[in-house]
């Protein structure tokens, strides 16, 4: 962003005063994530710099966190990220299956009470975790499945699908409905429809919408606080518990690659939502 | 001509106005049960649960139930005296029929609730019950202790015998219902829970204002700089946005710590002396820091997609018709990024004053909002009607200002990356 060369000198002063501040908001909203780098590979136990590390001594750096975090011999991580990814897995299915279908009808132009309805099904992204965290808590008591996975899939259904009936619903805003008028008329019924034109077009928003119901359920911990049993940790329960007894560096291992986790994931949806775009002709 | 023969009919014969009604209700019919499922699902598992929180938060039969035959004995006596005989004598009916039940524990627990010093004196006559002789319950009873015949506790009992109560909203409010009937405040020194409330507010206002200082003008920048570097950049905003909460809540903690990096730098620079660092962490700043850093792309996200869609050329019509940069800038831009400021604002504001995880860890005991103080009640007192009416409380704001978000900015309007 160059300036024009007849741009007054207090301009100027201002204009980079601008950017110093835009400078110092990308640094407090990306330098926090990067710390954790470097600690996560302290041969310490502190998690502060050493002073070897400050010299970049290659003695005060090992990978003895990670080490511990996979072979250590109390470890629960194993187990966590087991049932992290199983539980997740599960709650993106649902949440798909169940919020594409319903972004289906929502984007008829034909669905009575839309508005409402939308705000509806969008509510449990808007109502705060601990409340949606106690509600489906006495609720999964009742029918017996507090303490199951079960019990915690249906939750991250619940907390899902909002993420999938936006993105579905915004990727079917562009869909051009008289490719589906064609087909009808070519004689297709209309799952063949659904299966052959409908999908692989709007499939980069459901993939979207299915990789925020997965991060969103691998991340929760409010809800998983109440409904968890021994057997149901899951990695945030590990890293809540951690953070709350003691900060050991192999929690900063795991954060190390929960963050490379995201970074993947961030690409992912990145590049889907550009061929999204260019699917349907949105070019900005 | 008739009427009749004017209608234009479809082949099958059916007027086509007719028809084409039949049609669109039935593509109304379809639409809505696509969305069936989904709404099914949601109402038994989310909608339903928290109907069950409201009826919960004032159910109070428990004590209704235990105590039947004192209630309905009660039901002449006006609170005014001691209570007769009949009380006495049906009081004392229950009561054995709890102690042999072995369930007297739960009642004393719950009217120590109402008036404290009930838990001693239900204990005590539990033991000096098993030598009453038959008849005359209202001497003996008050013989046992001198509290029962004090008639604030027989008011004490009385206030429970209704089968719902607003009690517990009351409590959430520091308010409660005193001998006469009125609702007055709770002593000053016991006023708990409107400090949270008056903080949650506060810390959801402040996070939210701070949040629109730093999202303008990076929002700003990255809708104005050239595709490829405003790609680049958008990582920096949208990283922390998929990053687990756990995670960017944890490397606060290790910035924040008297031998982090921050105090590490204010030593450095000569703010601080080594030997007096601040407390940055385990207090409201921490909150303050940490909840900010968290819920800054909900603010840019928004603004954005406003400040996206405002064409450059009207930033240049001002300047040209003689507004210098600034005069352009308040006159023409800002009143076009309002909607994306509302969006932000309120989008912000509603995370912020439900939130938990960042306040539990860094907040401390001062840092903490209400959405912990009803954690604690549903974990460690187990209160949970007083944990589901102070939800319902956070609730019943969260969803006013849905509601004006969805005025305003319309919930199919949310942007997620």
């Amino acid at each position: 962003m160059a300036l024009p060369k007849y741009t007054e000198p207090h301009y100027r002063v201002w204009h980079y005063f601008y950017l110093f501040i835009c400078g110092c908001v990308f640094f407090f909203l990306i330098a926090p994530l990067f710390v954790i780098f470097p600690l996560s590979f302290n041969a310490e136990e502190f998690l502060v710099f050493s002073e070897g590390m400050k010299r970049l001594d290659p003695d005060a750096f090992s990978l003895r966190w990670y080490k511990d975090m996979i072979y250590g011999t109390k470890n629960p991580w194993g187990l966590a990220a087991k049932n992290s990814f199983i539980i997740a897995l599960f709650a993106t299915l649902g949440s798909v299956l169940l919020g594409t279908v319903a972004a289906l009808g929502l984007s008829s132009r034909h669905m009575p009470y839309k508005g409402i309805i939308m705000a509806a099904l969008i509510s449990p992204m808007i109502v705060p975790l601990i409340i949606s965290g106690v509600a489906i808590f006495f609720f999964m008591a009742k029918v017996g499945l507090a303490a199951t996975h079960t019990g915690i899939v249906l939750a991250h259904i619940i907390l899902g699908t909002p993420f999938v009936v936006i993105t579905v619903t915004a990727t079917l805003s562009g869909f051009d409905h008289s490719v589906t008028r064609a087909a009808s008329s070519l004689g297709s019924d209309p799952v063949n429809t659904f299966m052959k034109i409908t999908l692989p077009l709007i499939l980069p928003g459901v993939i979207s919408g299915g990789l925020f119901a997965f991060v969103t359920s691998f991340d929760e911990v409010v809800v998983v606080l109440f409904l968890a049993g021994l057997d149901n940790t899951t990695i945030p329960i590990q890293m809540w518990t951690g953070l709350r007894e003691q900060l050991s560096p192999t929690i900063l291992a795991v954060a190390t690659c929960l963050i490379v986790l995201s970074t993947l994931i961030l690409v992912t949806a990145e590049l889907l939502r550009r061929r999204s775009e260019r699917i349907r002709g949105i070019n900005r | 001509m008739s009427s009749e023969t004017q209608k234009i009919l479809t082949t099958d014969g059916i007027p086509l106005e007719e028809s084409l009604k039949k049609a669109e209700k039935k593509n109304k019919i379809k639409a809505f049960l696509l969305v069936c499922p989904l709404l099914l699902f949601l109402i038994i598992t989310y909608v339903f649960p928290i109907g069950d929180m409201l009826y919960r938060s004032v159910d109070d039969r428990m004590v209704t139930d235990m105590l039947p035959k004192t209630y309905k004995a009660m039901k002449q006596w006006d609170g005014k005296e001691l209570p007769d005989e009949k009380v006495f004598e049906a009081f004392y009916l229950d009561y054995k029929k709890l102690v042999e039940e072995k369930t007297f524990g739960k009642l004393a627990t719950q009217l120590n609730f109402e008036k404290n010093g009930f838990k001693s004196i239900l204990k005590k006559l539990k033991r000096k019950m098993k030598k009453f002789e038959e008849g005359n319950y209202k001497e003996q009873i008050m013989n046992v202790h001198k509290r029962w015949a004090d008639v604030e506790y027989w008011r004490a009992l009385k206030r429970r015998a209704p089968s719902y109560t607003y009690a517990k909203y009351l409590k959430g409010v520091d308010m409660y219902e005193n001998e006469d009937g009125k609702i007055v405040q709770v002593p000053e020194d016991r006023r708990i829970h409107k400090i949270l409330w008056l903080r949650t507010l506060e810390v959801a206002f402040f996070v939210t204002i701070f949040c629109f200082l730093m999202a303008y003008p990076i929002a700003h920048l990255l809708a104005t700089l050239p595709m490829k570097y405003s790609n680049l950049l958008m990582i920096c905003v949208l990283l922390p946005f998929w990053t687990s909460l756990l995670v960017r809540t944890a490397s606060w903690m290790i910035l924040l710590q008297q031998q982090g990096i921050v105090n590490d730098f204010f030593v450095m620079i000569g703010l601080v002396s080594d030997d007096s660092r601040p407390e940055m962490m385990y207090n409201k700043t921490g909150t303050y820091v940490a909840m900010t850093q968290i819920l800054l792309p909900f603010m840019v996200l928004p603004l954005y997609s406003v400040m996206k869609t405002i064409s450059p050329s009207l930033m240049r019509a001002g300047k040209s018709l003689g507004g210098t940069p600034f005069i352009a800038f308040w006159k023409v831009y800002f009143p076009l990024t309002i909607p994306g400021i509302g969006a932000g604002c309120l989008l912000v504001f509603i995370l912020a004053i439900g939130y938990y995880i960042t306040p539990a860890l860094v907040g401390g005991a001062s840092g903490t909002l209400i959405s912990n103080q009803i954690a604690f009640h549903m974990k460690s007192t187990l209160d949970w009607s007083f944990a589901s009416a102070m939800g319902l409380m956070l609730l019943t704001g969260v969803l006013a200002i849905y509601w004006v978000y969805n005025k305003l900015v319309g919930v199919d309007n949310i942007k997620l990356g």
